[in-house]
């Protein structure tokens, strides 16, 4: 099963907006996708389970998908991260 | 008897009304095992639909009255409600649990609510009081209830045990003088909103409050907390004095914010806004600007996967071009740097982002990207008074270089029967101290100067502006920093060009004084600064500002330069 390793760099953290985004970005694909934060799983489709990940700033997430388009999903959630979910620095 | 309670200061301001009590409506419900569970599903679902088209329109309503950022709530909320690990709970419940939709719903958001609330952040608390107000909103429709009364039919202080972000988009903004909440801390929605609508609010005042009678006579204090219950005579007075002097003098700036700013002896400056938006713009003319000293084009280019096209960024312009009218816009090409990274173009990972591939520096390597933002400004500005500023200019070979972009874009345009602004003036944003240093240089490849006082000091004083540990030596009123700003001035002038400031400097009341004594043309800050930043410039002589001008920059130090600052009258 794919999976990548991609860490939080925005301030807040993976809560709010950027939650949202990342929620709504994981919806777009047909696969299972789980996103790990230590000891914490969530299903990355899940608002409620992904703001209880509790990933702040600096955080790894470890991101593993099942299914036809895992590979696609998880280079979209990559590039979701990377684009640091379009949060501009004050 | 007057009484005083103590809460938490949320949104600053002082309101005096008759108290609204507003209580939660009665949405008790039975639990009991069902016979059909697929019929009981079916239920759910229906009741989480209307909640769904409910929250579609109050979050347009928010929208409209406090803008999209706040608003954002309930995008969360439709999200939470669409979320597919609640729906599938609440299904199992059902199915193999056997439990009844009012229960199921209610069971699984109040675990979802207890496991926010156990997280350490306040932050998570409020996302508890987001899931607790989809899940009444749900289990209401589903017992077919009415919403509590919100009607408010005089002029009032709302007082709650707690106000759901639904509950005060209902509430008529008109007759509302503040908020009061029993929970809640400083960034609770309803803080949140208060700011937004400019109201006062006090939250975390405790159970205490909810024993007042409705239309008892109340002073919330929105800075320092305070709630005093049936305040004698003497209180009342104070306070009303308090609010009205604060009101009044605001309402007389704002009265004279649409005339122009001219000093007792008769020069006239000009005060314009920086804006990022339509909704910027409108509020910079209310507030009396005359025109835009900033536009930020960012906005377009991040929160997306791909660039904006010609005609997307050509459309957002001419919108923010048509609310200006005739007014000067001066608008600032794309800003940005390895600190933000766009998905679409490569910025690299960089050590040191404020001082590296960012601004004019990533454009002129990216000459295709950087036109398209040039054509679609030289479009939209047909009919309009455009000025164009090149951001993070370090050499005139820079300058000079975009130039010759922004002539290839228009010949390319013109190429294909396009019709372009004419005099467009072309000038720089003056944040590099590099450019300040050589601004002599500049004259004859510029039509103007804006300083930009935030990256200014920033890059002067050696301090990355958000670093707290070195925050103390960030201070655009350092002398370092105003005598770069007095020779920026005294350049643009020798050289017949206009000098404009769009840093915070610009609207700081104390640094007015300094600014017109150096000569500044242009004053440029956030709309709502601007009918006080011009009541300040109105009751200043030029030549006392001149003394003030040189006496400062002789000072060798920023606390002397905030001591002699602190001594001069208004």
């Amino acid at each position: 099963m794919p999976e990548i390793i991609i860490t939080i760099k925005n301030k807040v953290g993976l809560h709010a907006r950027p939650a949202g985004l990342f929620v709504r970005e994981a919806g777009h694909y047909k696969s299972n996708i789980l996103a790990i934060c230590g000891e914490n799983k969530a299903n990355a489709k899940s608002i409620l389970a992904v703001l209880t990940l509790g990933a702040n700033q600096g955080s790894q997430i470890t991101i593993r998908a099942d299914g036809e388009d895992a590979e696609a999903a998880l280079q979209a959630l990559a590039a979701l991260n990377e684009s640091n979910y379009g949060e501009a620095e004050k | 008897m007057m009484k005083t309670i103590q809460g938490v200061g949320a949104s600053p301001g002082v309101a005096i009304g008759p108290a609204f009590l507003f209580q939660q409506e009665d949405l008790s419900y039975n639990s009991y095992s069902v016979a059909d569970p697929q019929a009981e599903l079916a239920r759910v679902r229906a009741a989480l639909q209307t909640a769904e088209i409910q929250l579609n329109a109050i979050y347009e309503k928010a929208v409209v009255e406090t803008g999209e950022s706040e608003a954002g709530i309930f995008e969360a909320h439709i999200q939470m409600l669409e979320d597919p690990e609640l729906v599938e709970t609440i299904q199992k419940s059902i199915e193999v649990d056997r439990m009844n939709a009012e229960k199921a719903l209610m069971d699984t958001c109040e675990h979802y609510a207890q496991t926010m609330e156990a997280m350490t952040d306040e932050y998570f608390r409020a996302r508890a009081a987001d899931i607790r107000d989809i899940a009444r909103r749900t289990l209401r429709i589903l017992l077919g209830k009415q919403m509590a009364d919100l009607s408010l039919h005089s002029p009032s202080l709302v007082f709650a045990y707690d106000l759901t972000p639904s509950d005060t988009v209902r509430l008529d903004k008109s007759m509302l003088l503040g908020f009061c909440t029993a929970e809640g801390g400083a960034t609770s929605h309803t803080a949140i909103l208060a700011k937004a609508l400019g109201l006062p609010a006090v939250v975390g005042a405790g159970p205490a409050i909810l024993d007042l009678i409705e239309g008892e006579t109340v002073i919330i204090n929105g800075r320092t907390g305070e709630i005093i219950v049936n305040p004698d005579e003497t209180t009342l007075k104070t306070y009303r004095q308090k609010m009205n002097s604060e009101k009044d003098l605001a309402a007389v700036e704002l009265s004279a914010a649409g005339s122009p700013a001219i000093t007792i002896d008769g020069l006239k400056v000009e005060v314009v806004a920086n804006v990022g938006s339509v909704a910027d713009s409108e509020k910079a003319i209310v507030n009396g600007a005359e025109g835009v000293g900033l536009l930020r084009t960012e906005f377009l280019y991040l929160e997306r996967q791909t660039a904006p096209n010609e005609d997307e960024q050509y459309d957002a312009y001419k919108a923010i071009f048509d609310v200006m009218g005739e007014r000067p816009v001066v608008i600032r090409t794309i800003d940005v740097g390895g600190d933000k990274e766009l998905p679409y173009i490569d910025l690299g990972h960089e050590d040191n982002p404020f001082l590296g591939w960012r601004a004019i520096r990533m454009c002129l390597d990216n000459p295709e990207f950087f036109k398209t933002q040039l054509r679609a400004i030289l479009r939209a500005s047909v009919g309009h008074d455009i000025r164009i500023m090149f951001p993070m200019i370090a050499a005139v070979s820079e300058v000079k270089k975009a130039r010759v972009l922004l002539e290839e874009s228009r010949n390319e345009l013109q190429a294909n029967g396009i019709v372009c602004g004419e005099k467009i003036q072309v000038g720089i944003m003056v944040e590099i101290p590099a450019a300040a240093i050589m601004a002599d240089k500049f004259i004859g490849v510029v039509d103007f100067f804006s300083i930009g006082t935030n990256d200014l000091t920033q890059y002067t004083m050696a301090v990355e502006r958000t670093n707290k540990k070195v925050a103390h030596l960030s201070n655009a009123l350092d002398p370092a920093v105003l005598r770069l700003i007095a020779k920026v001035i005294e350049e643009g002038h020798k050289g017949g060009v206009w000098v404009g400031m769009c840093g915070e400097l610009a609207g700081e009341p104390k640094a007015i004084p300094v600014l017109l004594g150096m000569g500044l043309d242009e004053f440029s800050m956030a709309p709502a600064l601007i009918p006080h930043a011009k009541a300040v410039i109105r009751k200043n002589r030029v030549t006392d500002c001149k003394q003030i001008a040189m006496d400062v920059l002789n000072l060798a130090s920023y606390a002397d330069v905030e001591a002699y600052l602190a001594k001069i009258k208004p």
